[in-house]
């Protein structure tokens, strides 16, 4: 039965894939509404298994396997197509079906009327059975398949728009960009298994403490670069901003809720190896801290909402890999869960507000939409408040959490490093939610006249993304307390199976805990009050980003709103005193404010022209370099017979020179 | 008696003057010739292994080796008359249609 | 004593049986009129059935020792029988391949069939030859039939082109392996695989005649398989000949010749396999590096398919290299999947109409996904198996040849070639891209530019029986490993 049910996890999807890519292939024998009923029915039914598979594994956390069928057998190595069930699977399966399901949902609203209806959704159903064996593989190989698969998708769905010439560059360069990647993680395999003779996790992570630690380091190292690639961290992230080409339901779906946290769920996976490695964890730290903040600035200057929610993604990645890096994987898990609900939220309301604007995604042409389209405004505002780091919304613990864990393991750099991307965080996504939804409307005439709430068909799902984002980071507090919450109980087991790392900050010392929280707490409020005193209270301001804010005029309306934000942040004593330092010292803050708005301007120029010339010059180089060697390389081709009878004859002289230089050295040895 | 090493010399100088001439000759009729020259090089140095080895087998060879190049000069000769056919030249310099 | 046995004859059966069916079709061609020639395909492809049958049988009862047969000169084996089958169904899928594909080409004539059959059985001679005059005779039987396939489309410039080079520089490269095999002789005193080796072994190590034989021997076959530096054949040779004779070359020829080059350095050579070792890794990562770089600046697509046949030699060369029971088993996995992407890849090109030509530029596959979306789905599967990307089969053939690379620490070589691996998905991907991101006719423009696909039921077949193969070997390659793991040849 157990056996049955996982099992059927991954063949719903299959088989919707199926259905629908047949129907696609014989010439839509069926209509568009069967077609949405059986990709995200198929989805539903998968979700309905993962919380059976979660409620048999509540009681027994220990990991058990599952096998379909024996896939290949060699003279040294059987690779079964099986399943590893144990608590962290169930939480990926549980994010990716139930969040999956809710994106299919919403899609079916968002797509309604495309051309590549039913197409659309044989993708994403193939993209869900992918992710499923990502998530649910006992062995590497089917991981590998899933994590290939995924790629595959994401490439189908990033070029779905085809007659955009920019999408099928996107969709090449995500996947050129992610096969490099993927190399590195298929070096991993085979380091694995020459150091293991075997490929299925529960052998290897109970034989893990045999590893050297030259051997742990490089397998590490390896499933880093496959993890980077996959999850766009630095210096490989530069594929997901152009990824935002495929329609909006894919970058939430895959580009933000389930694909790129692939590579978080690798490094969590095999935290028995990377405990052997603290090098290679540290590495892993430094590289999740680094583009958290890296992205973030980026974010600061983006004027494309996607792009913004894209730079975005890899910093709230880089949040997880900083997690990782600090031993603090249950955080990192934490707060792939989260982030999976508030991102998710995010890009699907984002994907509203183009949907209302007629496919319009440059903020500067929007403004004033909270009155038009109020529900998408709603639940874009919970979903910045809990990404920024609002008190007790998800993204509040599950950030609080990781930082802390920086902080109480001693990596103060990774802490600030994390906490400034923060303020960033904050920052831009409050910027981007004043330049969308308030201020003046510079939405364009034609389109003005169009603006519409969604159907409910989209609102429906972005109602249950916003209940979770708010209430979602509960299950890291509740019944246990502060890291000591069901979430952590439930985990524990799998990430305490290495015996080392794991253990909850709080432990520490709750007072520091709480102080941490606190200020942490605080610099998401900075960066929310200081986005909202560019883009409310000093519009007027002679800066680069205020010619771009002609319309953020301040709102008394919204007046209520920037009080609260102020007298949290800035005002512990109260109100009054609240009430007199805005009006006394407003120079004094406009000071402050100035300044930290051009060292982070600064920063994002900095980091925009690194991306520019030292990234992209450097895969520019890399690829240029392959093209300019093809180009040399051809020329040997003459089309002249003697030519090539030359080159053969050469070859000749070279294998014999090769024996010469053999007998020499075996002579001289 | 003649040393095996001799016809060694003798069957490598043949050898090589065929790749040579494979290498420098334009005339594809030159090309078919030159590479006879190098199966007959095999051919000597077969014969004279097996006289010296007292092993039949390398005779044996030889007799397949040259049925062999007569196949292949049939089949060579063919394609060359096509050739000539189409393109109204023997000389390989000009087979340059195709390249890079 | 009697020369020849019954049982000799017996164990070349399916030989005889397609060099028959080889010369009968020869003889009935004038005897068949105009409008039944289609027969002939048809007679040969039960031949080919009859062959497949008799070899299948072999095969199910050798599992245990092989039976020499004519004194020692051939040999009845498992191995032997595995690449036979898999040549005789290369063989069939091509003629069906070819009947469709040479009416499109106006060079419909009987022949073809006769002599796919005639190089077919020097190919299965080659596989199962166990003296180096044997397999000698059976490439030549194999290379002359193709030198003259190569120019089938005897009126097309390039056609005759490509048989020209592929004559002469087939020919010059027999001529050095021949004179390898001479040298063997003389330092070995025998021409029989085994022969050699107990003569190798009585050979003080690092016999410098002995190691220019060897050398020799690897340029002889490196030519064949097309290794890079002896690969310059290839690209114009699969460019210029007609495509079902690429297709042809490209997987049966390589095949074959991989079979041979397996059998003579473990089985003869196994003594001196430390030297041959060195030497061929340089081969492979050369044609690794050489043949994925160089495929990405090529527009015409039966170019890039050459280059990529040129890297995909180099990832076979591992399994020679790694020269263990792991080993072999991956080069007979890797070529037969091998043989299922490519020739499909190779049958949607036949398919492809621009005008009266064939649309053999990457150009021309633009948009195919709007045009034809079988097509388009079926190229996307072949390039992204050729590619290596799981699900498909080619993710398996790759895999394991890699495994068994790491399995005997040579794990440098697996890291190049999963570099080079990943670098090729970028020219796989370019095909896939145009067929799907692009809309048709964006590269029109110029007058009479009118690609269409011309899909007859016996390509479509060919089609068929590639896709399900790259897909049912991606999901379930169990029973085809089972089998290569079976038929290895015994190490010495």
């Amino acid at each position: 039965m157990f056996d049955l049910i996982v099992t059927l996890i991954p063949v719903f999807p299959l088989l919707a894939v199926l259905a629908n890519g047949l129907n696609v292939m014989l010439g839509h024998r069926y209509s568009h509404e069967i077609a949405h009923r059986l990709a995200w029915g198929s989805v539903l039914l998968s979700f309905l298994c993962s919380v059976w598979v979660l409620g048999q594994t509540l009681g027994h956390p220990e990991p058990r396997t599952v096998v379909a069928y024996r896939w290949f057998f060699g003279a040294d190595l059987t690779v079964n197509l099986s399943f590893l069930i144990d608590p962290l699977t169930c939480i990926m399966l549980l994010v990716v079906t139930g969040v999956g399901f809710l994106i299919h949902v919403y899609s079916v609203g968002y797509m309604h009327g495309e051309e590549g209806f039913t197409r659309f959704f044989a993708y994403m159903n193939l993209f869900m059975v992918s992710m499923l064996l990502l998530v649910m593989g006992s062995n590497y190989v089917v991981l590998f398949i899933g994590w290939e698969g995924v790629g595959l998708c994401s490439y189908l769905l990033i070029g779905y728009y085809y007659d955009r010439v920019s999408a099928a560059k996107a969709a090449t360069k995500a996947f050129v960009v992610n096969r490099i990647g993927d190399a590195g993680f298929l070096l991993a395999i085979f380091l694995v298994f020459a150091n293991f003779g075997t490929l299925e996790y529960t052998e290897i992570f109970a034989r893990a403490g045999q590893l050297d630690s030259a051997a742990a380091f490089s397998i590490a190292i390896c499933l880093l670069i496959g993890a980077v690639g996959k999850s766009a961290q630095l210096p490989l992230h530069t594929w997901l901003p152009d990824a935002m080409e495929g329609p909006t339901p894919v970058s939430a779906l895959i580009h933000a809720a389930t694909m790129v946290t692939a590579g978080v769920y690798m490094v969590v996976r095999n935290h028995a190896i990377y405990d052997l490695a603290p090098d290679a964890l540290l590495i892993v730290g430094v590289v999740g801290g680094v583009t958290a903040l890296f992205a973030a600035t980026i974010g600061l200057v983006q004027t494309d909402i996607k792009r913004v929610l894209a730079y975005s993604t890899v910093s709230q990645l880089g949040f997880m890999f900083l997690a990782c890096g600090v031993g603090a994987y249950v955080a990192a898990i934490f707060h792939l869960v989260t982030h999976a609900f508030f991102k998710a939220l995010l890009f699907l309301s984002a994907g509203s507000v183009i949907h209302a604007l007629s496919g319009e995604q440059d903020i500067r042409r929007m403004g004033g939409l909270w009155s038009k389209i109020p529900k998408t405004h709603g639940v874009f505002l919970v979903g910045t408040a809990a990404i920024a780091g609002f008190p007790f919304l998800s993204g509040w613990w599950s950030k609080d959490e990781i930082l802390g864990h920086a902080f109480v393991h001693g990596h103060y750099v990774l802490w600030a490093l994390g906490a400034t991307a923060a303020f960033c965080t904050a920052f831009y996504m409050s910027r981007l939610l004043y330049v969308t939804f308030y201020g003046e409307s510079r939405v364009a005439h034609e389109v003005e006249h169009h603006i519409h709430e969604s159907p409910n068909v989209m609102v429906y799902p972005l109602l249950v993304l916003a209940f979770l984002s708010v209430v979602g980071g509960l299950i890291g507090v509740i019944p246990g307390g502060l890291e000591n919450g069901w979430f952590h109980q439930f985990l524990q087991p799998v990430v305490r199976s290495a015996g080392a790392g794991g253990e909850a900050a709080h432990e520490e010392g709750h007072l520091l805990v709480y102080i941490l929280m606190a200020v942490t707490t605080l610099i998401g409020v900075a960066g929310w009050f200081t986005a909202h005193y560019f883009y409310k209270l000093k519009p007027e301001q002679p800066d680069l980003l205020m010619n771009r804010m002609k319309g953020a005029y301040t709102l008394i309306l919204n007046k209520y709103w920037v009080d609260e934000a102020y007298d949290k942040a800035f005002v512990e004593p109260g109100k009054a005193v609240g009430r007199s330092f805005d009006k006394a010292d407003t120079a004094g803050i406009d000071r402050v404010v100035v300044a930290v708005e051009q060292v982070t301007d600064l920063s994002a120029a900095g980091s925009t022209w690194v991306e520019k010339h030292v990234i992209y010059g450097g895969l520019n180089v890399t690829g240029y370099a392959n093209h300019l060697a093809a180009r040399v390389l051809r020329r040997l081709q003459s089309g002249l017979v003697h030519h090539y009878a030359a080159i053969l004859v050469a070859g000749l002289v070279v294998l014999v020179n090769l024996i010469v230089l053999f007998l020499w050295l075996g002579g001289a040895s | 008696m003649i040393p095996l090493s001799y016809y060694m010399i003798l069957s490598a100088i043949v050898f090589v003057t065929g790749v040579v001439g494979v290498l420098i000759r334009r005339n594809i009729i030159m090309l078919l010739l030159s590479i006879e020259l190098m199966l007959n090089a095999t051919n000597i140095n077969f014969v004279a292994f097996s006289y010296y080895l007292g092993n039949i087998a390398g005779q044996v060879f030889v007799f397949f080796a040259l049925t062999v190049a007569a196949a292949e000069v049939a089949v060579g000769l063919a394609i060359i008359i096509a050739l000539y056919r189409g393109k109204a030249t023997v000389n390989v310099a000009e087979l340059n249609l195709m390249k890079w | 004593m009697t020369i020849v046995s019954t049982a000799d004859l017996l164990a070349i059966l399916p030989e005889l049986l397609v060099m028959a069916g080889g010369c009968l079709v020869l003889v009935l061609d004038p005897l068949t009129a105009k409008d039944r020639k289609d027969w002939l395909a048809y007679f040969s492809l039960a031949v080919l059935g009859a062959a497949f049958v008799v070899g299948y049988w072999f095969m199910g009862a050798l599992t245990g020792s092989p039976r020499p047969a004519f004194s020692g000169l051939y040999v009845l084996d498992a191995y032997g029988a595995f690449w036979k089958l898999l040549l005789i169904l290369v063989s069939g899928l091509v003629i069906l391949l070819a009947k469709a594909h040479l009416k499109l080409e106006e060079i419909d004539l009987p022949e073809f069939y006769a002599f796919i059959l005639l190089s077919l059985s020097g190919m299965m001679v080659m596989v199962s030859g166990t003296d180096l005059l044997v397999i000698y005779l059976g490439l030549e039987l194999m290379s002359l039939s193709l030198y003259v396939m190569a120019g089938f489309k005897r009126y097309a410039p390039r056609s005759l082109e490509a048989a020209a080079k592929y004559f002469i520089l087939g020919s010059f490269s027999s001529g050095i392996l021949l004179y390898g095999i001479s040298l063997l002789f003389g330092r070995t005193g025998s021409t029989t695989l085994a022969g050699i080796r107990d003569g190798i072994a009585g050979l003080p190590p690092g016999d410098p005649i002995l190691l220019m034989a060897m050398g020799l021997l690897v340029v002889g076959f490196g030519f064949k398989v097309a290794a890079v530096p002896f690969h310059m054949w290839t690209p114009d040779v699969y460019e210029g000949s007609p495509t079902s004779v690429t297709a042809y070359m490209a997987v049966a020829s390589k095949a074959a010749s991989f079979a041979a080059f397996l059998r003579v350095f473990l089985e003869a050579l196994g003594g001196i396999k430390e030297s041959w070792r060195m030497l061929l890794v340089a081969v492979c990562i050369a044609t690794m590096v050489l043949g994925n770089v160089v495929a990405i600046v090529q527009t015409n697509i039966k170019r890039m398919l050459a280059y990529s046949s040129i890297a995909h030699a180099g990832y076979a060369l591992i399994g020679l290299v790694v020269a263990d029971a792991a080993g072999t088993a991956s080069v007979m996995l890797y070529l037969a999947i091998y043989a299922f992407m490519n020739l499909g890849a190779f049958a949607v090109v036949t398919m492809l109409r621009r005008g009266g030509l064939e649309g053999d530029e990457i150009d021309d596959f633009t948009g195919l996904a709007r045009r034809n979306k079988w097509a388009a789905l079926v190229m996307l599967l072949f390039m992204f198996s050729l590619a290596g990307i799981p699900p498909t089969a080619g993710f398996i053939a790759k895999f394991y040849i890699f495994m068994a690379a790491v399995g005997a620490n040579m794990t440098g070589l697996a890291v190049i070639a999963v570099v080079f691996a990943a670098i090729s998905a970028y020219f796989y991907l370019r095909v896939v891209m145009v067929m799907y991101m692009k809309e048709p006719g964006e590269t029109a423009g110029t007058p009479g530019y009118d690609v269409r696909v011309v899909a007859s039921p016996a390509a479509i077949a060919v089609l068929l029986v590639a896709a399900l193969g790259v897909l049912i070997l991606g999901v379930f390659p169990d029973p085809l490993i089972q089998a290569a793991q079976s038929a290895i040849l015994p190490l010495k």
